[in-house]
């Protein structure tokens, strides 16, 4: 990377840029990923309705959760009062794909065909039973608001390979079910500069990019010369080198104003693009325009693009919620990896899809024989990874009959979260950031790197 | 790495050995102990339970216990540090941080120079030393400047020359009042620069009190919003009128603490001073649906501690939260001694999504205090007049109905919404902030159960309200949003017969807020559910006599109101027969409940135009002050119940208690006196008391930061071993003094710093000096740094003339980009102020946590999710782009061209850079705009339609016969203006 393009990129500060430099020299391993695309499925998809296959629980149907199963461990207040947890096996049908074998239910017909390029993980499990505190840890390691997401570390730690882009960018889409919060993609403690930006389907992609009308690019680009010429005259009496930062930063908006609509516009992709990925991907705002946007961005070298998808918190009613929802990502999600890997991307760009936890085995509400719903359930859940330089048609992991229990190889989010920056090539216990005497990370002070799943 | 990369680390270099001081002698606390702190402590430190060896590095006798003076190669320490075996070598190899070879060194010297030992300068006592003799002392204006060129004379370097006028006085306007001068006060100050004189005139301002105001924000984490998933609104802006009121008159500072701490325990507390208690309810609050109460309970007082411990004292308390710090001397024990000041409020763990939680209070303005008791007089008087014409009613009654002139109609019944007679579906849609009254007249036999009426969905529990009597003859009212933990069930405590049934809903979403009436006389109840945090609102029809299960009594009428009515009208509602029927009984045998309705018909229908005037009257007047009464605001405050058991949580979880403990302050601070309450009102007393080493030093340190854009203590956050040492010790602890010993006089202090040559100073720097001290810790010039967020929107407002300069308030909603709220959150739409709304200073605007203002957030400013006392300070294109295209910044271009346009061609571009800068422009500024203007003016006299459109940006008016292209022109030059780095930047 190019030094003085990555500080004017970032607007780092000289003493900034001297501490990071002499951070590098310490955090740095040999990466084998260059680029994550983090495909969050916000509200927790039920695993057991996915991938999770429990074919024991159909015998058990209507009965309780054992209390030997449940070892007395909290719930949500919203089913902590039922008098009953009534088991609700999946209503899906289950069979085994690809080479691997993995399973996947029938909710997922185009996820099947990819199974040997993923690396399935049964056994994630976090701290957090509700969305807020869960999702806030899933992006920051900490359950509280104030800490930084794992896309603003990452252009902490890396900086940005494109001039002309934003090193993090939050995509979203989805309307209703859980909220989003800016915390998400935002810096916490750390300069703001590191914050993602969120590129949006309605209105400018990024915030205040389109000149106001009745201002066209010569004019603004003679504003801009005047602005230029005016701050540099100031800087011969001043001598304040925040005054050339701020030039370049200038001109960097200019060329933002050209990169981005660029990116977005997809009219240059070719017919085949929306036969892979679906004509929903030409509809600003969808699961599948973002993970186009994604493969363009990263294509742009974008370091980290998050996609935050609504909607996967069924509590009620949950086969006609669950059905909707695979129907709108599961095409999407697929070609996105498929795409990578025929543009030859795959290898050093890290996809992962995932929830915040997972749902509960007992039936939230009435049982009927085709309608349930299902609580939160931090204890276990399924996320998958490609590319990235992860193991293939791999299923790491295993939990109980119930999809209650993890009984082998727990992968805590600290985990992932330490996996994930050992293949960008960071070690997790030395990217820090020294804040209230503190010298913060990531991972706080837990995290493994989970070497099973590593190619 | 290239060379621009070394250059940089040189700086670095150059600034260390700045801070270092270049001949003096290795000082412990300075040196040596921030390097143990750093790399020895996290195993050899405060935190009992990670100590290995049983090693004490951070006390005397642990440390010196390792050394031998003067003899570093005989000392233990020094032979870990510098070991060349992996197991021996200290920190070992594997640990996260080293020692380089230069602080081995130094480590080395500090032994071989007696290694000298002192406690950490920022837990001494304050004392006042005495400032240093200086060679320049025409230089001098009061003793910060000594302290100040004593170390510049030591560093061989010279104070700048001053600033000039219009740089100087609008440094002065930005730091007193966050908003730059008008040229005209610009001409007036420099006459005189008169540094103490015009901060006292800039005092008297509400700017002022605004500007301070806006700092104490992000202190106070305060939001409009609660935070978390549903993030929905509360009302906390009479907390923000307070803060502006005390800074407005100065109040001292030690009295400001102790208010906003504990002014509902101070002696006969006032509203204001409970009002000032919202400080430690600005915190989130969870709302979501299925969280364990507990849970959030302990994060809302480590909320309080943390943020208490930060504003007051600098320190990361909040590190002892689950284990004892490892840097500091504070240890878990001492965490929940001072998490026992902090909760024991009577609230919930779960919020209300919308609207505050308790405790809170009614907070009138004073405005609204004294429309108040004159709305009570207003009503005392109509209720005289009242009581006046009906002093004989029986007889007025009597006599009317005697003189038989009327024929009896029915009783009409105000705010009837439903009755047995006109029931359709679509009425009575009710919410939870809704008042309103149910009634129905029952016939019943024991057994007898069902719903009586409901608007509700038909499953089960399903969304929305219903009337029921239950198996057991009770009359139960159940509001429903979600079944089990979102909704509100209560019932008669007795069983009820035949006859008629009320129920009233006050919308408080309390059960405290429903009353059961049977045959109009007041009847208990008892709650089984009493939570409701969403509404119940629904669009199904309103039914009578099933909703849950098919009533099997007989509903002969049903009466619904979309208000609550009184126990007057309720007795009248209660009694079914009609008027006329009642006539027809002789007066004696009428019952009571038939004479109250019939005198209810008097009085409303029947009596003598006075008479009911004046009832009317009456009436209304209640109504009126009832209404007012509830649109007050309300605010959150702290107000304590009995102690509650406190126990060390474990590894800070809540739930693994461990052993009791008891409100106290940490152990490693000074004690509270033995007779001070061990409650919030002790602990505040405490942080004020002359004796605490800490609130004096940050508060200032902040003041200062404030001001020249570093703190002394460049960790403004954290004055604990961990962060960095003051730049000028003893200016720091002078000031600290001086502040104490003023009386805690904020003015006073703020006019010390802007009257010292330091502050004065021209911020011009040079390559050598931006060698030297690139972050200008030694002063040797002015301050230059970007404004805070706030000060740049309120500028642009200022300077073109938009800003609207009502003080205090609700909060509004300014121009931000549409539908940014819609994309991501769950409730709410972002609805745009209108009129002078959009243009109030950036402290009013409505601020949504999860989702808080795109501008502010662009430039830095503090999330307010939680306590931030730190500044950052980015330069970013996506400022650049904020600055060209917010509608706030192009509107404001427009407005300011427009009365540029007010003046004489050749004067309007000094109008403008005066407008905007306060000074002339030079030539060479002039060249460039001067062509600029003539190309976009000839664009736009080619292009009307452009300049139509950038002319329709804002929401401003637009005056008539105005030259639109010469106006997009100079919107284009004065855009330019506002880009400049000059006028985002105090220079």
């Amino acid at each position: 990377m190019n030094r003085r393009s990555f500080c004017l990129t970032t607007g780092l500060s000289s003493l900034a840029l001297t501490r990071l430099l002499a951070q590098e020299q310490k955090t740095r391993l040999p990466a084998k990923a260059k680029r994550v695309i983090y495909l969050f499925q916000s509200g927790a998809p039920a695993q057991m309705d996915l991938f999770d296959h429990k074919p024991h629980l159909r015998d058990l149907a209507g009965t309780d959760l054992p209390e030997s199963i449940r070892k007395g461990q909290r719930l949500t207040g919203m089913t902590a009062t039922q008098d009953r947890f009534p088991l609700a096996p999946s209503i899906f049908k289950f069979d085994r794909h690809g080479n691997s074998g993995a399973w996947v239910s029938d909710l997922l017909p185009h996820t099947s065909k990819i199974v040997d390029q993923l690396c399935f993980i049964r056994s994630l499990h976090t701290e957090a039973i509700n969305h807020d505190p869960a999702i806030t840890f899933c992006q920051t390691g900490f359950q509280l608001a104030g800490r930084p997401s794992i896309g603003s570390w990452l252009s902490y730690g890396l900086g940005s390979d494109n001039e002309n882009l934003p090193a993090f960018v939050a995509l979203t889409s989805g309307k209703g079910g859980q909220p989003l919060y800016d915390r998400l993609w935002g810096s916490g403690f750390l300069p703001s500069h590191y914050q993602g930006v969120r590129f949006r389907s309605t209105g400018d992609p990024m915030l205040y990019l389109s000149d106001p009308p009745g201002v066209d690019r010569e004019t603004r680009r003679r504003m801009l010369d005047d602005v230029s010429e005016l701050n540099s005259l100031r800087f011969q009496q001043f001598q304040d080198p925040e005054i050339k930062t701020r030039i370049a930063q200038y001109e960097m908006a200019f060329r933002m104003q050209t990169s981005v609509p660029e990116l977005t516009d997809l009219s240059s992709e070719p017919a085949s693009t929306f036969e892979l990925y679906g004509e929903d991907a030409r509809k600003p705002g969808s699961y599948a325009h973002n993970c186009l946007l994604s493969r363009r961005l990263t294509e742009r070298g974008v370091r980290f693009v998050q996609l935050f998808e609504r909607g996967w918190d069924h509590h009620t009613k949950l086969p006609k919620k669950i059905r909707e929802r695979t129907a709108s990502t599961d095409r999407a999600s697929a070609a996105l990896v498929t795409d990578l890997k025929q543009r030859g991307l795959l290898d050093d760009t890290l996809v992962i899809w995932g929830g915040e936890f997972g749902r509960t085995a007992y039936c939230q509400g009435r049982l009927t024989k085709d309608d349930y719903g299902r609580d939160h359930h931090p204890r276990c859940f399924t996320m998958w990874l490609a590319g990235g330089g992860m193991r293939t048609g791999v299923t790491y992991g295993k939990t109980d009959d119930f999809s209650y229990n993890i009984v082998k190889d727990p992968v805590h989010v600290h985990d992932l979260h330490a996996t994930l920056l050992h293949q960008l090539g960071i070690d997790h216990t030395k990217l820090t950031f020294k804040f209230q005497g503190r010298h913060y990370r990531l991972t706080d002070v837990h995290g493994k790197v989970v070497r099973d799943i590593l190619s | 790495m290239s060379r621009y990369a070394r250059q940089l680390i040189a700086f670095a270099a150059t600034l260390h050995l700045a801070s270092l001081g270049a001949n003096a002698g290795i000082d412990y606390d300075r040196d040596i102990r921030p390097l143990l702190s750093d790399t020895c402590y996290a195993c050899h430190g405060p935190d009992d339970a990670e100590r290995k060896a049983d090693l004490r590095l951070h006390t005397r006798d642990g440390l010196l216990g390792e050394i031998r003076a003067s003899e570093p190669l005989e000392s233990e320490l020094y032979q870990r540090i510098s070991s060349n075996d992996p197991d021996e070598r200290m920190p070992p190899p594997e640990f996260a941080r080293s020692l380089t070879s230069k602080q081995i060194e130094t480590i080395r010297r500090w032994i071989e120079e007696g290694a000298n030992w002192k406690g950490h300068w920022a837990f001494e006592r304050v004392e006042r030393p005495d400032a240093p003799e200086v060679k320049q002392t025409e230089w001098v204006k009061n003793p910060i400047d000594r302290f100040v060129l004593a170390r510049l004379e030591s560093e061989g370097l010279m104070p700048s020359p001053p600033a000039q006028d219009s740089v100087l006085a609008r440094r002065l306007w930005f730091d007193l009042t966050g908003l730059p001068p008008t040229s005209a006060e610009v001409a007036r100050f420099a006459q005189t620069r008169e540094m103490a004189a015009t901060a006292k005139r800039l005092f008297r301002r509400p700017t002022y009190a605004e500007r301070m105001t806006s700092r104490w924000l992000d202190a106070a984490r305060y939001a409009d919003t609660s935070g978390y998933q549903t993030d929905g609104w509360r009302t906390m802006w009479r907390w923000r009128d307070w803060v502006i009121d005390s800074f407005r008159r100065n109040q001292r500072f030690d009295q400001f603490t102790l208010e906003q701490l504990a002014g509902d325990l101070l002696p006969n507390a006032t509203l204001e001073q409970k009002i000032a208690t919202g400080f430690n309810r600005n915190h989130r609050g969870n709302s979501e649906g299925g969280i364990v109460q507990e849970e959030f309970l302990v994060e809302y007082a480590v909320d309080r501690v943390d943020t208490t411990f930060t504003v007051w004292q600098g320190v990361t308390i909040g590190c002892a939260r689950c284990h004892s710090h490892k840097y500091d001397p504070f240890t878990h024990r001492d965490y929940y001694q001072l998490f026992a000041f902090f909760n024991r409020l009577h609230e919930k763990g779960r919020v209300f999504k919308e609207g505050n939680s308790a405790p809170w209070i009614v907070a009138p303005t004073r405005a609204q205090a004294r429309k108040l008791k004159q709305l009570k007089k207003t009503e005392a008087a109509a209720r005289s007049r009242f009581e006046e014409g009906s002093r004989n009613l029986p007889e007025q009654i009597h006599a009317w109905e005697q003189r038989r002139e009327h024929t009896p109609t029915w009783l009409d019944y105000e705010s009837l919404v439903a009755s047995s007679a006109q029931t359709n579906g679509a009425v009575a849609k009710f919410g939870y902030f809704d008042r309103f009254t149910l009634s129905a007249q029952i016939k019943i036999k024991a057994g007898d159960q069902g719903t009586i009426l409901s608007k509700k969905n038909p499953a089960k529990q399903g969304l929305g309200y219903s009337l029921d009597l239950t198996k057991d003859g009770k009359v139960q009212l159940n509001l429903i949003k979600r079944w089990l933990d979102d909704a509100l069930r209560v019932e008669t405590v007795e069983p009820v017969s035949s006859g008629h049934v009320l129920v009233t809903y006050n919308g408080s979403r309390k059960s405290s807020g429903i009353q059961f009436f049977v045959n109009g006389e007041r009847v208990e109840h008892k709650a089984n559910l009493d939570y409701m945090n969403q509404t119940f609102e629904t669009d199904e029809p309103l039914l009578v006599g099933k909703g849950n299960a098919d009533f099997t009594g007989e509903v002969e009428t049903i009466a619904v109101f979309d208000r609550v009515l009184d126990e007057i009208e309720i007795r009248a509602v209660a009694e079914p027969s009609p008027i006329a029927t009642i006539l027809a009984q002789p007066e004696r045998q009428r019952s009571a409940l038939e004479k109250s309705k019939l005198e209810q018909y008097f009085l409303r229908q029947a009596g003598p135009d006075e008479l009911r005037r004046a009832h009317a009257k009456w009436l209304a007047a209640k109504r009126i002050r009832a209404a007012f009464k509830r649109d007050l605001p309300s605010v959150m405050i702290m107000e304590d119940r009995n102690e509650q058991p406190t126990h060390i949580l474990l590894r800070g979880q809540y739930d693994q208690p461990g052993e009791r403990v008891f409100a106290n302050v940490p152990a490693s601070l000074p004690a509270m006196p033995k007779n001070a309450p061990r409650n919030r009102l002790g602990l505040a007393h405490w942080l004020v008391s002359r004796e605490n080493p800490l609130t004096a030093r940050v508060t200032i340190n902040r003041l200062w930061r404030d001001i020249f854009g570093t703190g002394l203590v460049k960790t403004t956050e954290d004055f604990g071993v961990q962060g960095e040492r003051p730049s000028h010790p003893a200016l720091l602890d002078w000031l600290a003094a001086e502040f104490m010993e003023s009386g805690w006089d904020i003015q006073h202090m703020l006019t010390l710093i802007v009257s010292s040559s330091t502050y004065q100073q021209s911020s011009r720097s040079t390559p050598e000096l931006n060698r030297r001290d690139p972050e200008n810790r030694l002063l040797a010039r002015g301050p230059r740094f970007r404004l805070p967020a706030e000060m740049i929107r309120d500028q642009a407002l200022a300077i073109s003339g938009l800003l609207h300069r009502t003080v205090g308030g609700p909060s509004v909603k300014s121009y931000q980009p549409a539908g940014l709220w819609a994309d991501i959150a769950s409730v709410g739409n972002y609805e745009l102020g209108e009129g002078t709304d959009l243009y109030r200073r950036s402290l009013y605007s409505y601020w949504k946590r999860t989702v808080p203002p795109p501008m502010m957030m662009n430039f830095d400013s503090a999330s307010r999710e939680s306590c931030e006392v730190g500044m950052k300070r980015t330069n970013t294109p996506m400022q650049a782009l904020n600055l060209m295209n917010d509608e706030t910044f192009v509107e404001a271009s427009r407005v300011l061209a427009q009365s540029i346009l007010q003046a004489t061609k050749h004067k309007r571009l000094t109008t403008a850079f005066l407008r905007v800068l306060q000074r002339k422009p030079n030539a060479r500024e002039s060249g460039v705009l001067e062509r600029s203007l003539a190309t976009h003016l000839a664009k736009y006299r080619a292009a009307p339609e452009a300049a139509d459109d950038l002319l329709s940006v804002g929401q401003a008016a637009l005056p008539d016969g105005i030259d639109r292209a010469e106006l997009a022109a100079w919107t284009m030059i004065c855009s330019t203006l506002m880009n400049l780095d000059e006028t985002v930047t105090k220079e």
